[in-house]
């Protein structure tokens, strides 16, 4: 197991106390893993992403251990996550748009960032990555404005694959893409793995159907917990905790024509994690609530491999 | 790029036009009238030689020709190098008076022009994110860039000459002495010279020290920043990173204060009587001078748009954003 995250809580600080955006969260991603995270706004995809490389200011780790390779990951600690960063975990922002310094060229910005953390650049490796991911090899002697907002995300992609780390993180690097440049750039990620530039990955989307393109296992959030985590093909299939199911049935289906069946959403939205409710957090919007859900469901693997957080399930 | 060069001349060969042309006009449409002054200096009293000397003086100035002539005229004078004669130190050609105080003016300028930048950039840049410095010195800089040139200037004057008695508070060197390249006479003008630079120096680098400390908190939460400390950077490649991405509206922001500066420049001057550009205008004004007050202006008019053409250098150099967006291709 590459990854272990055990009972992991993170909070914001506030002017009005502590957001929990992670209550307990548990999980592992083995070699070779890709880990899709789905998820609505706000569930805490993207605060999960962020623990595990490096917390902004306002984060603060209230408890729970997070261990890589068998070593543990001093995630609340800025100074000694440093040597981590990088060469064991590394991140697809976001942002990969502005991600690179507008004023140099990006071989210098390279060679001043690998020299920043004691290593060298291997031109060869870099040249052979460039052609991978179809980028011309002269793009080291350009300027990142000069480069479209698909070249830069490659161009992202490698830089931060470049040392090879056991761990990537791919947050949200889909969004900002039109549908067939998402397809290309998921399977560059696959490709990545499968050539061993990374061991595995945790690739973060809103976008249950392009995770299930690439990832391996799917892990659905929901309100800072986990909700349900399972193989890509079972999620999507044979899901068991209700807001997995009404993810699945609010996406459109080819060959369905919707003036016969109505897409269906799910009402409401997720609860204020200021101060969350007690028992099931999904228990406001969920069709099948009943009495027990007062109570806090405790994630229970119902079939190998197969996590659901639900009474019902 | 020549393209780009080729526009910004025309620019700026237009506001020179338009710049000389004002300047031409502002002392013909300003009151009082100077040949009527030159004649009560010299104090005649017969009615004829008044008349004659003032049809002398008429038409040395050629003030006797009509106004479109005296444009085209100055015009003509100025590309053969000639400000006209000076009228308070009648017969001195404005050219001299201009080159005689020049030096003092330059030498005030540059260093605390380009000094209380760099310091100011320098300082503003470390005491961003250090929060001791954050709370203590910068509220003295904002206090230093709020205040008027000559207000700072009357305070140090006063302070570290009239008080404590260190700097002498008017004039380039002193009166006992005569300008020669002695060392006695070079440390003279130094001194002269500290107080004036010092007010300047003050009030320009509290604002580039607050304008720096804002850019790179900006520039250490830009997108770049957080990725390159994700990957864990060292600290000192993203302040590295930051401060040359934040010097470039600092660079514009010079090419905009040069203006400010060169005015501020000129009131310091009045106040501690240094013999340069600002006491020559105040003079010129004072005794109706227009071909002085017109050779002043002209020369910081000049000196202003030459420093922003090559600011408007630099910063190509400098960013290559603007090389991209000028050639329309890489450069």
């Amino acid at each position: 197991m590459t990854l272990r995250v055990d009972d992991l809580r993170v909070h914001y600080r506030t002017l009005r106390g502590e957001v929990k955006a992670l209550d307990g969260v548990s999980f592992g991603v083995g070699d070779g893993e890709i880990l899709g995270l789905a998820g609505e706004s706000g569930c805490g995809k993207t605060t999960l992403g962020k623990s595990l490389i490096r917390m902004d200011g306002r984060m603060r780790l209230a408890g729970g251990t997070v261990s890589l390779d068998g070593a543990e990951l001093p995630i609340g600690d800025d100074r000694r996550m440093n040597p981590f960063r990088f060469k064991r975990v590394s991140l697809i922002p976001q942002y990969s748009m502005s991600a690179m310094n507008p004023t140099r060229r990006i071989g210098r910005m390279i060679t001043e960032l690998l020299a920043s953390r004691g290593e060298s650049v291997d031109t060869a490796e870099l040249e052979r990555r460039l052609d991978l991911v179809e980028l011309p090899r002269d793009i080291l002697g350009r300027y990142p404005i000069e480069l479209s907002g698909g070249m830069k995300q490659r161009m992202v992609m490698v830089i931060s694959t470049l040392l090879d780390p056991s761990l990537l993180i791919a947050d949200e690097i889909t969004s900002a893409l039109d549908v067939s440049t998402q397809k290309a750039v998921a399977r560059t990620l696959v490709e990545f793995r499968d050539r061993g530039f990374v061991r595995s990955m945790i690739f973060i989307t809103h976008d249950i159907s392009l995770t299930y393109q690439i990832a391996d296992t799917i892990m659905v959030m929901y309100a800072g917990r986990l909700a349900e985590k399972a193989p890509a093909s079972v999620i999507v299939s044979e899901p068991r905790h209700p807001y997995t199911r009404m993810l699945i049935s609010s996406l459109p289906e080819v060959g369905v024509r919707h003036a016969e069946r109505r897409l269906s959403g799910i009402p409401g939205r997720p609860p204020a994690l200021l101060d969350p409710p007690q028992g099931c957090r999904f228990r406001d919007r969920c069709p099948l609530a009943f009495d027990r859900c007062a109570e806090d469901p405790p994630p229970i693997e119902v079939a190998p491999g197969h996590h659901v957080a639900c009474w019902k399930a | 790029m020549r393209r780009y060069f080729g526009r910004k001349l025309l620019v700026y060969g237009l506001t020179f036009l338009v710049a000389v042309t004002i300047n031409w006009m502002i002392p013909r449409f300003m009151p009082g009238d100077p040949v009527q002054s030159m004649l009560a200096r010299a104090n005649v009293s017969q009615p004829a030689a008044v008349e004659a000397m003032r049809a002398h003086y008429t038409s040395l100035f050629g003030l006797d020709l009509p106004l479109w002539e005296q444009y085209g005229n100055f015009w003509a004078a100025l590309f053969r190098g000639d400000l006209g004669t000076s009228i308070w130190l009648f017969p001195t050609p404005v050219t001299d008076v201009i080159i005689r105080a020049v030096p003092y003016t330059l030498a005030l300028l540059i260093p605390s022009i380009l000094l209380s930048w760099w310091a100011g950039n320098r300082f503003g840049a470390f005491a961003a994110r250090r929060r001791w410095l954050d709370n203590t010195v910068l509220p003295i800089g904002y206090v230093l860039t709020a205040t008027p040139y000559m207000w700072l200037a009357i305070l140090l004057a006063w302070g570290l000459g009239i008080v404590a008695g260190i700097f002498p508070v008017s004039g380039g060197y002193s009166f006992a002495m005569r300008p020669n390249w002695s060392w006695e006479f070079v440390g003279n003008l130094a001194l002269h010279w500290f107080l004036p630079f010092v007010s300047l120096f003050l009030v320009a680098f509290g604002g580039w020290a607050i304008g720096m400390r804002n850019m790179i908190i900006y520039e250490l939460e830009a997108d770049y920043s957080t990725y390159l400390s994700s990957l864990g950077a060292s600290r000192r490649l993203i302040r590295r990173y930051a401060f040359r991405n934040a010097v470039l509206p600092q660079i514009t922001g010079l090419a905009l204060q040069l203006g400010v500066l060169v005015a501020g420049a000129l009131v310091t001057e009045i106040v501690f009587s240094y013999p340069g550009l600002g006491h020559l205008i105040l003079q010129a004004i004072q005794n109706q001078d227009f071909f002085l007050l017109q050779g002043t202006f002209l020369f910081i008019v000049v000196g202003v748009l030459v420093a922003n053409f090559i600011i408007d250098i630099v910063y190509v150099l400098v960013d290559p954003r603007t090389r991209t967006g000028i050639g329309g291709e890489a450069a």
